[in-house]
């Protein structure tokens, strides 16, 4: 028996909440009948999918990049806000509540910007029973031609303005949805701050064209021949979405509670956006991959990492990783480390010896059968000698112990060698290596102190010309 | 090129054989050969190329898959091999670049290569393009190509890409040798051999069929042109010397196989047994079980550990119904107009290692048909009729010696490879030494011509 029972239940800006997964503002949520079955499924939330004046959508919709053979690495989508009537989704907020009233309905809004027209959705959005309110300020497509969603969100004055009017009106906490597309996503979180919310959700979707068609030359979602710049999501934007998270969290002008949106699929994707500071999650490109099922082992998964870990609750381990980014000049300049290629592991396809000698700093080698070490074999010399190698089909009856190719062991000569005085540390071939710790990354620094680049400066160690000559961190 | 009637249309198995004679591996499709190419890690140096006697760079017609660049695919493959298609079927990839295939040592099923090798070839044939080769400039020097099989043909696609002129000559009607007649119908269907051949074809290859060489015609050929290439294999299968073997009812496994692939054999009786235990025994047993018959044994004199055939022919032949009696010997033929049992007897081993018949343990296994698969001889003994004016051709036990870098024999103006050089491999084999001696020939008469 563990001693720790972990709990997914947490509360987001005074919200209590069963846990942490919400859909985000999404098809996923376009009416009432398809949360009810998300919230049997198992998520502890849903953002409306944005609810204002309905609009007319275009077919088709979506386009995706594959990766491989995998579906839906990236997803790209140019719908607009909710088709249907304010008062249908309105009416079908008031039943999901009435029914689910443990679980978070939010309600995620658009409408144009005028403080009345504001005034009034939120005072109807409330008045259905939404547990809170979601501003979209990020749609990219569509509405922001419209004057709305990121047409907002990319001017800072706007965004705080709006956010304040909701804010003379609401009784139930104020969410701002922010929008990637802008050069430094702390401009807006800041205004949105000012203006009052009492939340921030990050990342929307970011400005994407998928591809295009190579016997059409049409772009894809195609709209009888046409496309238009849609929003991109998916396991794809995952990075971008933790590094605008971080970001926020670590700016004072705009830290708030957050709820992290960006690539999740999974319980480990949500335990890195809380790391992170957030402190709800919200999937939108998951769930419309598998279906709403995926949040039984977003829950599970996430509960037995707690376990392991000895958290309690969400809090024990929110934000534990913001302290760990830094800016590049405080990093250890003194730390060292080296590739080890262990040989037991290396099945010999020296994927770490091209991409060291193209992609890094030439220090993998293919000398391990040589007499003394060479490293002025190139991998062209490689090829060459392979090329002139007569091969023949090992018969039985002709070769004596032929006909034997398969072997569990890998030949010494095809087992890369790292010249450990010339390794610079850069990870690159454990990082191509297709084989678990075969390549591993050891520290070899462990006497030397730390230093940054910043305490080098400090110390006057660096010459004036090589210094910082205008501050970038606004 | 004279106006003449396609390869492929020239011949073909009879509907029943190709009926029972389908696909032994089939092959991938578009959705499925993706995802497989996308497994490939795309290996530096890779083994699966250094096992491939022709060295195709598999992680580079793989990864064309992958892209969807389908006939640069097939053009990596057809560069170093002009039969890739049919070596994607023939190929015992098992012990050649699947078996080399890291995947192994990770825990994982090899990359399907040959298969996915067989789906770029596929590609290429039925977009109908043509072969993505140009031959060169004509340099007015030819060669002749004793033999129209892997070998040769590897060779003449050589001679040709570099403007040599290449005529072959072969005693069958039709080009491939054992490509076109030898391989299992359900690896490799004559049609498909001929197909691939039609395209080499495109390069201006000149082909002579019917026409046996001699001493006197190799002499005549080596005057007419400026090198020769032998690619003429081996010979007969080897008789048992036993009574009776000259009955109706005794065939050997080259000639079975030929008739079934070419249409003029579409049944079999009921009980046959094929005399040896090597790969292509494996192959005329199994076609026995296809053609019909109900009791088919493979016997031989030793055990399954000493067999020369593939671990898994063996297990092919044991999941189709194929028996298998070891350590026995032929002995005689029984039957009076035809062939009616095969008398063996029981060996054992004694002391020293060596195999002796066992006393009294004769006996009779009852068979209508009776095939011998007990190796080829070889077919050289005319080159040293020949009084070639620049030397004698070296032969060792019947193969003729090369060096196996350019193909080269003992006489310069001879090259030679494929079975007749290595006592009888595989189709890849023999592309490799035809591919070499192409360059070879090529790189020997320009030396020549640099120092006229």
């Amino acid at each position: 028996m563990s001693p720790f029972k972990p709990t997914l239940e947490t509360t987001f800006c005074g919200i209590p909440c069963l846990n942490p997964f919400w859909l985000a503002s999404a098809p996923p949520t376009n009416c009432g009948e398809q949360i009810m079955r998300a919230f049997d499924a198992g998520w502890g939330g849903a953002v409306w999918k944005t609810i204002g004046e309905p609009i007319t959508n275009v077919s088709s919709r979506y386009s995706s990049i594959d990766w491989e053979g995998r579906r839906m690495m990236g997803f790209n989508n140019i719908e607009l806000i909710s088709d249907r009537p304010i008062e249908v989704n309105l009416q079908e907020i008031a039943e999901v509540k009435r029914r689910y009233p443990k679980h978070v309905v939010i309600a995620s809004l658009m409408v144009e910007s005028k403080r009345e027209t504001w005034h009034e959705i939120v005072q109807r959005a409330e008045d259905a029973g939404a547990d809170g309110l979601e501003l979209n300020f990020g749609c990219p497509h569509g509405m922001s031609e419209r004057g709305m969603g990121s047409a907002v969100g990319q001017v800072p004055e706007y965004c705080e303005q709006i956010t304040g009017w909701v804010k003379e009106k609401a009784r139930t906490p104020v969410i701002v949805k922010l929008t990637p597309n802008i050069s430094d996503i702390r401009i807006p979180a800041r205004a949105a701050k000012r203006g009052g919310a009492d939340a921030l959700s990050a990342i929307n979707t970011i400005n994407s064209i998928t591809g295009i068609d190579l016997d059409t030359f049409q772009p894809n979602p195609n709209v009888d021949g046409k496309s238009s710049h849609g929003g991109y999501c998916g396991p794809a934007v995952k990075p971008i979405a933790l590094n605008m998270v971080q970001q926020i969290q670590a700016d004072a002008g705009s830290v708030l509670p957050l709820s992290g949106i960006g690539g999740i699929g999974g319980w480990r994707d949500a335990a890195e956006f809380i790391l992170l500071g957030c402190s709800t999650v919200q999937v939108c490109t998951a769930a419309m991959h598998y279906g709403y099922r995926i949040v039984e082992d977003m829950q599970d998964g996430l509960l037995n990492w707690m376990a392991e870990k000895g958290f309690t609750t969400l809090e024990d381990f929110r934000g534990l990783s913001l302290p760990n980014v830094r800016e590049w000049k405080q990093l250890n300049l003194n730390y060292q480390i080296v590739a080890r290629i262990h040989e037991d592991l290396c099945i010999g396809c020296q994927l770490c010896y091209t991409a060291c000698w193209d992609g890094a700093h030439q220090c993998i080698h293919l000398d391990r059968t040589s007499p003394v070490p060479d490293t002025t074999r190139t991998p062209a010399m490689v090829e060459v000698e392979a090329a002139r190698k007569v091969s023949t089909t090992p018969i039985p009856k002709l070769d004596v112990g032929g006909a034997k190719m398969i072997s569990t062991l890998t030949p010494l000569e095809r087992i890369p060698r790292v010249d450990e005085h010339h390794c610079v540390g850069c990870n690159l071939c454990s990082l191509v290596c297709p084989v678990e710790n075969c390549i591993t990354m050891e520290r070899i620094d462990k006497d030397i102190e730390a230093e940054s680049w910043e305490e080098r400066v400090a110390k006057g160690m660096v010459s004036a010309g090589a210094r910082e000559v205008m501050s970038t961190n606004t | 090129m004279s106006a003449r009637v396609p390869f492929p249309e020239q011949i073909a198995a009879a509907p029943e054989v190709a009926e029972r004679f389908g696909d032994l591996h089939p092959p991938l499709d578009r959705q499925a050969a993706v995802p497989e190419a996308n497994r490939c890690l795309y290996c530096f140096d890779a083994p699966c190329t250094n096992a491939c006697p022709t060295h195709i760079d598999v992680p580079r017609f793989i990864k064309k898959i992958a892209s969807g660049n389908l006939s640069g695919s097939a053009r990596t493959i057809l560069d170093a091999n002009i039969l890739g298609a049919s070596c994607s079927r023939a190929c015992p990839v098992e012990v050649l670049c699947e078996g080399a295939c890291v995947m192994h040592r990770y825990n994982k099923q090899p990359i399907q290569i040959a298969r996915l090798q067989r789906f770029a070839m596929d590609a290429l044939h039925e977009s109908g393009a043509p072969l993505p080769f140009e031959p060169g400039a004509e340099t007015g020097l030819s060669a002749a190509l004793v033999g129209a099989g892997p070998a040769s043909l590897a060779c003449a696609a050589e001679l040709r890409r570099r403007g040599i002129r290449a005529d072959l000559y072969d005693a069958r009607p039709l080009p491939g040798g054992l490509n076109t007649y030898g391989v299992a119908e359900y690896k490799l269907p004559l049609v498909e051999s001929l197909r691939e051949i039609e395209m080499l074809a495109q390069l201006g290859v000149d082909f002579h069929f019917e026409t046996r060489i001699d001493a006197a015609g190799l002499a005549e050929l080596e005057q007419k042109h400026d090198a020769v290439f032998l690619g003429i294999g081996l010979g007969a299968i080897h008789q048992l010397g036993v009574a009776g073997e000259g009955l109706p009812g005794v065939t050997n496994a080259l000639d079975l196989i030929a008739g079934y692939k070419s249409g003029s054999l579409t049944t079999v009786p009921n009980r046959v047994v094929v005399v040896g235990a090597g790969n292509t025994a494996i192959d005329a047993a199994i076609a026995a079980v296809r053609l019909g018959a109900t009791d088919v044994y493979i016997v031989y004199r030793r055990g399954p550990e000493q067999m020369s055939a593939f671990t898994f022919e063996y297990e092919h032949a044991k999941n189709e119904g194929v028996k298998f009696f070891w350590h026995v010997q032929p002995t005689g033929i029984r039957g009076s107009k035809a062939a009616e049992g095969i008398e063996l007897t029981r060996l054992e081993s004694t002391d020293d290692g060596s195999i002796v018949p066992q006393e009294g343990s004769e006996f009779v296994l009852e068979a209508d048909l009776i095939i011998l698969s007990i190796g080829q001889a070889t077919h050289s003994g005319f080159l040293s009729n020949s009084s070639s004016k620049s030397g004698k051709i070296q032969v060792e036990r019947g193969r003729i010696v090369i060096d196996r870098a350019t193909g080269q024999t003992s006489n310069p103006k001879f090259f030679a490879g494929g079975d007749c050089t290595n006592g009888g491999r595989e189709v890849v084999d023999a592309v490799a030494d035809g591919k070499r001696s192409g360059v070879g020939i090529a790189a020997w008469l320009e030396a020549q011509h640099v120092a006229v």
